[in-house]
């Protein structure tokens, strides 16, 4: 077992996630863009490393019902991404797919069209973190669940928790009628947070 | 007034005060509780063994070190160990994906750890409400013991 920290590694981690981080929104933009068809605003991705206990803020609050959607990731790494959004912002996106055949509410065909939008955002980030290290990546298919933060947190927090007491995540910042704060969280495991280091030049 | 316990966190509560924890996933909010004295102490448990990791400073992260640990606490406070009953929520597995990520059934093995360290130390558990695929927001009042548990579209129930 390795003995890097999250701490440890989190500086040059935080900057590979930057970079992620704008490469990636760019990206899940100009597809969400062509998806709704509709223009969309992009503001600078924030990455952000906080303790367990301010984690549930920034998201408004641990008890906030949220969408996640989770799924593994394999090929040259392995690990999970964790995609999160207020339901409200959910329910929006996933109608407007649907251009009109939605129902307004978050039933099972929204969900769906959500998981759709999901693939494409993670997509756009796994793209993007594929092309910068060049390896193989492949996301395995995701699951959905609508409920607190502080709930759908666990799941990344845990695994976080094995290392340190931080969780790292891009905070992405899109815009079409309403605000969409995206939350995105990858979680490398040990030996693949090295495999990416190591394919950036970072470590030696 | 409230007492707030956060992830990986713990802390002890008398009356009229009541303790809790807002969404909990896979993590347990493990009650500690002297009946007579109506003392109590709650911790936020994250994952099962502190043995299997290196980084184990906090030591409310874990089942094994923290329910020792609130158990010295609220000794300290004036409970008494063999009067100590114990009470349990959490544990969900928020997600189930075709994945060999362990960290997905964490719920499941929080709650074999949580129980095995209780009987350890010989605190008996008295009710619980584990497992399912929802996130819950706990309260416990220590007066009457009431531990209330809250999820999205369900009812409020007691404990």
């Amino acid at each position: 077992m390795s003995d890097l920290s999250i701490e440890s590694i989190s500086e040059n981690y935080f900057d590979v996630l930057k970079e992620l981080g704008n490469i990636g929104a760019g990206n899940a933009t100009t597809a969400l863009a062509s998806m709704l068809q509709s223009k969309v605003d992009m503001r600078v991705p924030q990455v952000r490393m906080l303790e367990f206990k301010d984690v549930g803020a920034i998201l408004g609050g641990e008890e906030q019902e949220m969408v996640g959607v989770y799924l593994g990731v394999g090929g040259d790494i392995s690990g999970s991404i964790l995609f999160l959004v207020r339901r409200e912002v959910a329910t929006h996106l996933a109608n407007k797919v649907m251009m009109g055949m939605g129902s307004g509410e978050f039933g099972e065909m929204e969900q769906s069209a959500f998981k759709e939008i999901s693939n494409i955002i993670t997509g756009a980030y796994l793209n993007a973190l594929a092309s910068m290290t060049g390896m193989m990546i492949t996301p395995t298919v995701p699951d959905l669940t609508i409920d607190m933060a502080g709930a759908i947190l666990s799941v990344p927090a845990v695994e976080f928790g094995i290392y340190g007491d931080n969780i790292l995540l891009i905070q992405s910042q899109i815009s079409d009628e309403i605000d969409i704060d995206g939350f995105f969280i990858m979680v490398p495991d040990m030996e693949s947070y090295e495999k990416i280091l190591k394919s950036l030049g970072i470590l030696g | 007034m409230e007492i707030k316990v956060g992830m990986a966190d713990m802390n002890v509560c008398s009356p009229p005060d009541t303790i809790i924890t807002l969404g909990l996933g896979s993590c347990i909010g493990v009650v500690l509780w002297d009946p007579e004295k109506k003392v109590c102490g709650m911790v936020h448990v994250m994952l099962p063994d502190s043995t299997q990791i290196t980084q184990n400073s906090n030591r409310a992260k874990f089942a094994d070190t923290g329910i020792e640990d609130l158990l010295q606490k609220i000794i300290a406070k004036g409970a008494k160990k063999e009067r100590v009953v114990a009470k349990i929520a959490g544990g969900a597995q928020m997600f189930s994906i075709n994945t060999n990520s362990p960290s997905l059934r964490v719920g499941e093995r929080n709650i074999e750890a949580v129980k095995k360290t209780l009987k350890r130390l010989g605190i008996r558990l008295v009710a619980e409400d584990t497992g399912e695929n929802y996130g819950r927001t706990v309260l416990f009042h220590p007066d009457t013991g009431e531990y209330t548990i809250k999820a999205i579209g369900k009812e409020i129930k007691s404990i």
